[in-house]
């Protein structure tokens, strides 16, 4: 098989997944499109591998630390999204705002804070 | 004890004696006084031992290096002849006489402790000026003193005349200092040393290259210390600091420092005829214009500065005539009824309730109330205006005698011309100086209106001073056969042209007062003038404190009063104005100095406040308007951050390989 399909497939993945990070809402769907880029990175390590003929197969070696890497962190980041959605009720990325920097409002983001702090005490 | 060791301790005393009334007023009241007035009583002891010692004869020098200084040595250096042995009794008598005179005058004054030692001071320093042999020691003493007179005329800080009294009192003379300094560098710099001996030594060698700039550097700073034309208009300024104070700076310190320091280095002087003539004009210009301005003067405290001014003129003018022994014998005399006049008129003052002479002149029975003062200021003044047998008049003929001589040719140490102007302007100031001693008399003690206010009896000290100082003002004119040993040698005394133009004169301008007296007398019942300040059981310092304060407001101005029914008004005419403000010098200063500076500092001000200012400012907002658009990006949103980071990150890609192309 020529090595074309893999990196066009692993192109079109890593862009659709590149896409969902950017622009979909829900924090669940950004967290998938994560995978979607990571696998495509996957597929670009086995795809290359197997064209270079590596005797030791690193890129197949690196292929499962990723994959389990991308289990662990995709473990947290649902943890976390799970617990802000309890929080705030939603899961919006856009309504998460709270870094946002708004013009003469060091004390206004001071205040926020403490108050957040009281909600959760 | 040597005579050298003796003079050591001389201005020492007073020194330690600062020193710890300095460090001891606070916590140890008690000693306040005896640390005043002992030291400087010792110290007026030891220099009558090293008088009686060095006796006018040959001069004692003694010199002790303390550290090598470099190409000029400087070195601790005494230098007693008989000027520097007769002037430094005067400075003992005068400052003793001071503080005994200040523990009665500021009794309850709450800053007595810091007042006394600060006399002390200044006392100590006027010593090492007098007894100094190395000119840079003598510079030290010269500016401590300076410092001190700061302090001392502005000690009644809480009004404003004696906040600027103090402050112009030390500018117009450090403006003096300075090229004085100059000139002393340029003078060791010819002579190779600063050592008064050595200079000398240069001067009859022929060793000074360039003696008029020199002496003309070193005039300056004579005329600052002096009160001389041009840099006199400090002086008058200076009666806003207390009476005791006046008497010690006008009598024998500060202002005698000038005309003694010429006194000591005359060869200097003597080497360029320039400088002589410079000298005697400016003598005889300040000579004149105090004399008139002192007749028109209202304050009595004022009288008198003028006429410190103008017997400082008669000094440099027997200076600008090369007669050295003449101008010490007036400083000496005029020290010791100046001395007089100022602690007496601190009395008159605190009896009367006010300083101004209109306001005394409506009051009657001010000589009855304090006889003392009455005594002895008669006599002062009779001195002043150089009646016979009077201290003041032996002294001013010496003056003019030597003025005559020179003038005739008879001597040639200065130029004819230097002679001729001094003997001019001394005979018109001797009439004028009469005029005005009889017109302060007639104003103060003569007075005819309601009763003065009763003020209690004077304090002893301050009583028994007047008389001290009475006896030498009376008979030190009879010592005059006797002085020649201690100076130079020149007869000192009178001869019969002098003697008979200069009391004929003295009586006309007496006369010619009374007259104009009689005639204006009548007047004062039309014109009701006055403001007292009665305390009669404060210390005399609060009276005269708030006369001071009060004499612009109650009389429109600090120097006169609208008074008609005053002599000096009838005498000077349609001059009387000109000569009241001193003849508007004060105004010429404001418009060539003080305005352009006050320009100058706004100038500053606005490119300070508008200039640079505007650069630390702008720097300030820049980054501010920076910050808030860099605020802007900070949305909170993730994924325009991760936009903007894959934007980034293509762009450098691109570039990479771009750059890896070669393109």
């Amino acid at each position: 098989m020529h090595l074309a399909y893999p990196a066009v497939l692993a192109v079109l993945l890593f862009c659709t997944g590149l896409y969902g990070v950017l622009a979909r809402r829900n924090a669940i769907l950004v967290l998938m499109s994560v995978e979607l880029m990571l696998n495509a990175v996957n597929l670009n390590l086995v795809a290359f591998d197997v064209w270079l003929r590596d005797t030791l197969h690193a890129g197949q070696a690196l292929t499962l630390f990723t994959i389990a890497i991308a289990a662990a962190e995709i473990g947290i980041g649902l943890a976390i999204v799970l617990m802000v959605y309890r929080n705030r009720g939603t899961a919006d990325i856009d309504r998460l705002r709270d870094n946002a920097e708004t013009p003469g409002g060091d004390e206004a983001d001071h205040e926020q804070t403490g108050k957040k702090a009281e909600a959760t005490a | 004890m040597t005579t050298t060791t003796l003079a050591v301790l001389v201005p020492l005393l007073p020194f330690l004696g600062a020193a710890a009334g300095l460090l001891l007023g606070r916590t140890a009241p008690g000693f306040v006084r005896p640390l005043a007035v002992l030291p400087t009583v010792a110290a007026l002891v030891l220099a009558v031992l090293v008088a009686v010692r060095q006796g006018g004869g040959k001069a004692v020098d003694a010199a002790t290096q303390l550290t090598p200084t470099g190409s000029v040595p400087i070195e601790l250096a005494l230098h007693l002849d008989g000027f520097a042995a007769l002037t430094a009794v005067l400075v003992g008598v005068v400052a003793s006489c001071v503080q005994i005179y200040s523990t009665g005058y500021l009794r309850d004054d709450p800053r007595y402790p810091s007042y006394a030692a600060l006399v002390s001071l200044f006392t100590s320093a006027m010593l090492l000026v007098v007894y100094s042999g190395d000119l840079m020691v003598l510079l030290v003493g010269w500016e401590v003193m300076g410092i001190c007179s700061y302090f001392l005329v502005g000690h009644y800080w809480e009004t404003p005349e004696a906040r600027a009294a103090s402050l112009k009192a030390f500018l117009v003379t450090k403006l003096g200092d300075v090229p004085f300094l100059i000139g002393l560098f340029a003078l060791a710099a010819d002579a190779g040393t600063f050592r008064i001996t050595g200079v000398l030594g240069a001067v009859t060698a022929g060793g000074i290259d360039h003696p008029t700039l020199v002496a003309l550097l070193l005039l300056a700073g004579v005329a600052g210390k002096s009160a001389q034309f041009p840099l006199h208009t400090w002086l008058p300024d200076a009666m806003a600091g207390p009476t005791p104070v006046s008497a010690l700076i006008h009598a024998a310190t500060m202002v005698a420092a000038g005309v003694y320091f010429v006194a000591r280095l005359l060869p200097v002087f003597a080497a360029s005829a320039a400088a002589m003539t410079v000298l005697a004009v400016m003598a005889a210009l300040t000579m004149v214009g105090s004399a008139l301005a002192a007749l028109a003067q209202d304050d009595i405290k004022r009288v008198l500065a003028y006429s410190t001014i103008g017997q400082l003129g008669y000094m440099s003018g027997a200076l600008a005539v090369g007669d050295r022994g003449a101008a010490v014998f007036h400083l000496l005399s005029h020290g010791a009824f100046k001395a007089l006049l100022f602690l007496a008129a601190g009395v008159v003052i605190h009896a009367a309730g006010t300083n101004s002479l209109a306001a005394m002149s409506r009051m009657s029975g001010l000589a009855r109330r304090v006889p003392d003062a009455y005594w002895t200021m008669t006599v002062a003044l009779l001195a002043l205006a150089a009646v016979p047998p009077f201290a003041g008049f032996f002294s001013k003929e010496a003056v003019l005698v030597a003025a005559e001589h020179t003038a005739l040719g008879d001597r040639d140490v200065a130029p004819a011309g230097a002679g001729w102007i001094v003997f001019a302007a001394g005979l018109l100031t001797a009439l004028l100086t009469a005029a005005y001693a009889a017109r302060l008399w007639l104003l103060a003690f003569h007075g005819k209106g309601a009763e003065a206010p009763d003020h209690g009896r004077q304090p002893v000290a301050m009583n028994a001073v007047l008389w001290v100082l009475a006896l030498p003002s009376l008979a030190f004119g009879l010592a005059v056969t006797s002085l020649d040993d201690w100076f130079d040698g020149n007869a000192l005394t009178p001869t019969t042209t002098t003697a008979v133009l200069g009391t004929g004169l003295a009586l006309a301008g007496g006369l010619v007062t009374y007259a104009a007296w009689r005639r204006a007398v009548p007047r004062a019942a039309h014109v009701p003038i006055g403001a007292v300040a009665a305390h009669p059981d404060a210390e005399p310092a609060v009276s005269e404190a708030e006369a001071i304060a009060t004499h612009a407001p109650a009389y429109g101005s600090i120097a006169s009063a609208p008074d008609p029914a005053d002599p000096g008004r009838l005498l000077l005419g349609p001059l009387h104005r000109h000569a009241a403000t001193g003849f508007h010098l004060d105004a010429v200063y404001t418009a060539l100095f003080v305005r352009p500076v006050r320009a100058a500092a706004s100038l500053v001000r606005f490119l300070d406040r508008e200039v640079v200012d505007t650069y630390v400012r702008g720097a300030g907002a820049t980054t501010g308007l920076l910050g808030a658009a860099v605020r802007r990006a900070q949305t909170g949103n993730v994924q325009t951050y991760l936009s903007v980071l894959l934007a980034g990150s293509v762009v450098l890609a691109v570039a990479a390989v771009l750059v890896a192309a070669g393109a």
